[in-house]
């Protein structure tokens, strides 16, 4: 005996979906709402190597007090410099890791309490994650059959070979691949499909929610142009929610609907993304968007930028960014300034709240 | 069946194998070894443990090709009359089972440790790998001596099949360590890897992913491993029934062939010893060689 | 004035037991004295590997099967490898994508960067050393003087790609082959290294070989351009031209597909299909299975490179000779 659930004809329309438990979602509650998440990690040395060289315990704040909500449907996307933490909240918000402070709400409900209990596995069938390496993100030693059906055999719903045959066939053919590819193991295929594999498995159990971590980052261009498309295609069609986690801002910019900008594990600005490109408020939100190789404006003078990002064991003290900010005052260095509203845009700045910038 | 040969054969691995001299040559002798093993009944022209056809009038007599050699012992008899090929047949077939089940043995213990300590981490990892420390600090043979002593203090008058179980074990304990050191390594190397956290976000067990992802992604070197370990065990085999405390005597092995040989070898009758050691080099030449031979063929790198 | 680089026909092939592949089918090009030209293409172009030729880095067994590498008018690539060696430090420098590798993490900067110095230019070691000091602080790393001393691993990713660079112009090159230079570095300091690169082989009067997938940093810093498709040459040109003004289909689709700042598109437009496999290049021009403009001519015959305007595109649409159907 065997069931299948057909990709786009479910018992709800796609809109009501998401309040599977009795009633659809309330219009004004996000699906997803981060508050205050923050994550730390020991990275100290051993213990008897710290006893006997006498090193401190290091601690790593990866996150360190990050909110925002995603509204239905919609696309967030966190932009950043290596070392500022995007990846990891990508993770705390599909349950990889535990918070170390803070929470993160899914529909109303306490996501990580709910992963601890036995309603984590509920949870996990409406949140799934793209990853960034199509070469590490699937299994070498696996067919893709295996592969895009896994997820379907973990949550029993789909069962009978003939049945799961089926359905991957539908999965692959909904991202573009074919349904005889299935038979084939993955170092057969190119970048750009593998990682419409990768797709294809993350929508097999018909989730709500999607974090991308860089997912197009290691394509050529013209394959990312393909799999942006797609995974547009794909949101409006099934209603699906994107975290969109990148460092390229042109990519950002062509895929989201609001755009949070990270440094060293807090969130220096989030705003809509027109209003992002075309005001940003904050220094490092400027700094990162003037730093990016334009095309069709060559050879105008840049404002120099300064330093690097600093080591994110040792931040400095009050605002993250004070050495490289133009625009730093005392204030900026004693004091860490909080993600507040300003000019209907959310900024963490001294200067932009004191009017200097 | 054929068509899956002709594909392996096709393969990278198999166009290595096919070009490779030394190795075909190592697997035709290795082949040979292990299928007059299986088969010595058959292949050996008598059975040295049948004490009924054993003639002590026939003992020390030289190989075939020499003076006082009958063709009927091509290669000789030994001290109690039994005929040298036959023993060596029987004898290679003893060693290779003990050779093959320890270290069966020795990579089902070493894979599984090895994958609990890296999938698991924290103290796991920390105890298991001061484990195998402290078992590499000590070179193998005692410790196979140590066990093999200590089992036969235990049973004194152990049956045939306890004798052989404590020689297994012996061989089995001193060997796992290296397993576990490789997978272990590997097994963290995966464990990064995304596909094993796509598992996890959605929702699969810690035991399966470890099984069913990460397991047949780490048994690449350790196929290796032992290939290159079946040698070492049946030497390890052939030294501790050399000491005596090895095989019971009643089913010599190579090892004990050599043992007995040892003592007539000054008194001109070489035969006893250097047959048994020529064929226990060969075995473990040709398995050295192929193990060799796979190392460099499964390494990409060197393609 | 003459250039200093030509290559010309350049054929690299790799034997494998399946047959013989074509990883690079007949490049030409030229490089001015002083002048940037960038080579951009998508993976498995055959972008790097032109880099590589160049140098005389190609890895076995790949081999430069026929076509000429002129440097200054002299070829080398048939060079004996002592030959090669020496050329290779003086004459040419290189930069590669990863800053981590690069540099030997066993010996501090100062120590590869005079040992360079001194193996190429008759210089004794205090002269060499007082260079170097010279050349970081070109760089941007700031207290050039102590920090000659330090270890690769004590230099963040941007200050050693800035030091991989120093090390590349000590010996005074006349050119610079730079192999996805900025690839691995966060964007800000992307752009740091894109001025600096710039700026010092224009100071150097060095010319430079810029090797990357990234049509930004192209429009950025090249003079010229060559835009590179399964192992050939498409397109050709000055920088501005090619990019505003493409004259080969695939440039005009890899542009079209490139996500910018300044338009609001709701599809980028792509390119269906995927760039072939050197065993499966379709006879004629490599592009034609993907390429809306394509007749019958481009599935038989390859293209030259043919003057398409201000630039010059392997596509039979320019072939000023023939009847092009409408």
């Amino acid at each position: 005996m065997s069931s299948v659930l057909p990709l786009d004809s479910l018992p709800f329309p796609a809109g009501e979906r998401a309040g599977a438990r009795g009633a659809p979602l309330a219009a004004s509650t996000p699906l997803v709402q981060a508050t205050d998440l923050a994550k730390t990690f020991d990275v100290s040395a051993p213990w008897l190597n710290r006893v006997l060289e006498r090193k401190p315990r290091q601690l790593l704040h990866a996150v360190d007090g990050v909110s925002f909500a995603i509204a239905k449907g919609r696309t967030l996307a966190l932009v950043g410099e290596s070392g500022c933490g995007k990846s990891t909240v990508a993770r705390l918000l599909v349950g990889l890791y535990a918070p170390t402070r803070g929470s993160f709400a899914f529909d109303g409900q306490d996501a990580h309490a709910a992963f601890r209990s036995a309603q984590g596995r509920q949870l996990r069938r409406r949140i799934q994650m793209i990853f960034q390496d199509p070469y590490a993100s699937l299994n070498p030693r696996w067919k893709v059959q295996d592969i895009v059906a896994e997820p379907l055999k973990e949550h029993g719903l789909v069962t009978g070979a003939a049945a799961l045959r089926e359905r991957v066939g539908e999965l692959l053919s909904s991202v573009g691949l074919a349904a005889q590819d299935a038979a084939r193991y993955p170092h057969q295929f190119s970048g750009g499909q593998r990682q419409r594999i990768s797709i294809a498995r993350a929508l097999a159990t018909h989730p709500d929610f999607l974090v991308c971590d860089e997912p197009t980052s290691a394509l050529d261009v013209s394959v990312q142009a393909q799999v942006l498309n797609l995974m547009k295609d794909l949101q409006r069609r099934l209603g699906l929610t994107y975290l969109f986690i990148s460092h390229n801002l042109a990519v950002v910019r062509h895929v989201s609907d609001e755009v949070g900008v990270m440094y060293l594990g807090r969130l220096v600005e989030l705003a809509d993304r027109q209003q992002l490109f075309a005001q940003p408020r904050h220094p490092y939100t400027r700094m990162l968007l003037d730093a990016i190789p334009k095309m069709h404006d060559t050879g105008r003078a840049r404002t120099p930028v300064q330093g690097e990002v600093p080591n994110p064991l040792n931040p400095p003290s009050g605002c993250a960014f004070h050495p490289r900010c133009p625009h730093a005052d005392a204030r900026c260095r004693a004091e860490r300034p909080v993600l507040q509203e300003i000019r209907g845009v959310r900024v963490a700045c001294h200067a932009v709240e004191e009017g200097r910038v | 069946m054929k068509q899956a040969l002709a594909l392996w054969l096709d393969s990278d691995v198999g166009y290595s194998f096919r070009t490779s001299p030394v190795a075909m040559a190592a697997a035709a002798i290795a082949l040979a070894c292990v299928f007059c093993a299986v088969f010595a009944g058959w292949v050996a022209p008598h059975n040295p443990f049948d004490l009924a056809t054993l003639e002590l009038g026939d003992a020390r007599k030289p190989p075939a090709w020499l003076a006082e050699g009958s063709a009927r012992y091509l290669l000789g008899t030994d001290d109690q009359g039994r005929d040298i090929l036959s023993a060596l047949i029987y004898g290679a077939r003893i060693s290779l089972v003990v050779g093959v089940v320890s270290v069966l043995l020795s990579m089902v213990i070493g894979v599984a440790l090895g994958l609990l300590a890296g999938f698991r981490g924290g103290w796991i990892d920390a105890f298991l790998m001061r484990l195998c420390d402290v078992m590499l600090s000590f070179p193998a043979i005692l410790i196979a001596l140590l066990i093999a002593g200590v089992g036969r203090a235990l049973f004194p008058n152990a049956p045939n099949t306890v004798a052989f179980g404590v020689l297994i074990l012996a061989i089995t304990l001193s060997g796992w360590v290296q397993y576990a050191r490789t997978v272990r390594g590997s097994t963290l190397v995966e464990r990064s890897k995304e596909y094993v956290q796509a598992a996890r976000v959605t929702g699969v067990a810690p035991l399966r992913i470890m099984l069913r992802h990460v397991l047949p992604n780490v048994l690449g070197p350790v196929l290796v491993l032992a290939t290159i370990h079946i040698a070492t065990a049946i030497i390890t085999e052939a030294t501790l029934s050399f000491l005596g405390v090895g095989v019971p005597p009643t089913s010599p092995s190579l090892g004990t062939l050599i043992q007995i040989g040892n003592n007539y070898l000054f008194s001109g009758e070489w035969w006893i010893t250097v047959f048994p050691a020529i064929m226990l080099i060969l075995i473990a030449l040709s398995v050295n060689l192929l193990g060799d031979w796979l190392r460099d063929a499964l390494n990409p790198r060197l393609q | 004035m003459a250039p200093l680089l030509q290559v010309r026909d350049l054929v690299v092939e790799f034997p494998t037991r399946r047959g013989t592949l074509r990883a690079l089918d007949r490049i030409s090009f030229e490089i001015a004295p002083g002048e940037i030209l960038g080579v951009v293409g998508e993976s498995g172009a055959g972008k790097s590997l032109t880099g590589a030729a160049i140098i005389g880095l190609l890895e076995p067994p790949g081999r430069i099967a026929s076509g000429e590498v002129l440097l200054e008018g002299e070829r080398i690539d048939k060079l004996p490898f002592e030959r090669l060696r020496h050329i290779r430090g003086r004459k040419i420098g290189a930069i590669f994508q990863d800053p981590l590798t690069s540099l030997n993490p066993l010996y501090t900067i100062g120590r590869q960067l005079t040992e360079t110095i001194q193996a190429h230019l008759p210089v004794d070691r205090t002269e060499a050393r007082r260079r170097a000091i010279a050349l970081l602080e070109e760089t941007g790393i700031p207290a050039a003087a102590q920090r000659i001393d330090h270890y690769p691993h004590q230099f963040s990713g941007g200050m050693r790609q800035r030091v991989v660079i120093a090390l590349a112009l000590a010996a005074e090159p006349r050119l610079v082959v730079a192999d996805e230079p900025t690839t691995a570095l966060d964007v800000s300091i992307q752009a740091q290294i894109i001025q600096l690169l710039k700026r010092i082989c224009r100071e150097h009067g060095a010319a430079v070989m810029l090797i990357t997938h990234d049509m930004g940093v192209i429009a950025e810093t090249c003079d010229r351009v060559a835009v590179m498709y399964a192992g050939r040459l498409a397109e050709v040109g000055p920088v501005h031209e090619v990019i505003h003004q493409p004259a080969h289909p695939y440039t005009t689709g890899l542009m079209a597909s490139i996500p910018d700042m300044e338009s609001e598109r709701e599809r980028l437009a792509q390119i269906d299909g995927a760039m072939p496999r050197l065993n499966a290049i379709p006879p004629g021009c490599a592009y034609n299975p993907r390429c809306p403009r394509a007749f019958g001519r481009c599935t038989r015959e390859r293209p030259e490179l043919l003057a398409a305007g201000a630039t010059r595109a392997a596509c039979w649409l320019h072939d000023a000779s023939a009847q092009v159907p409408a």
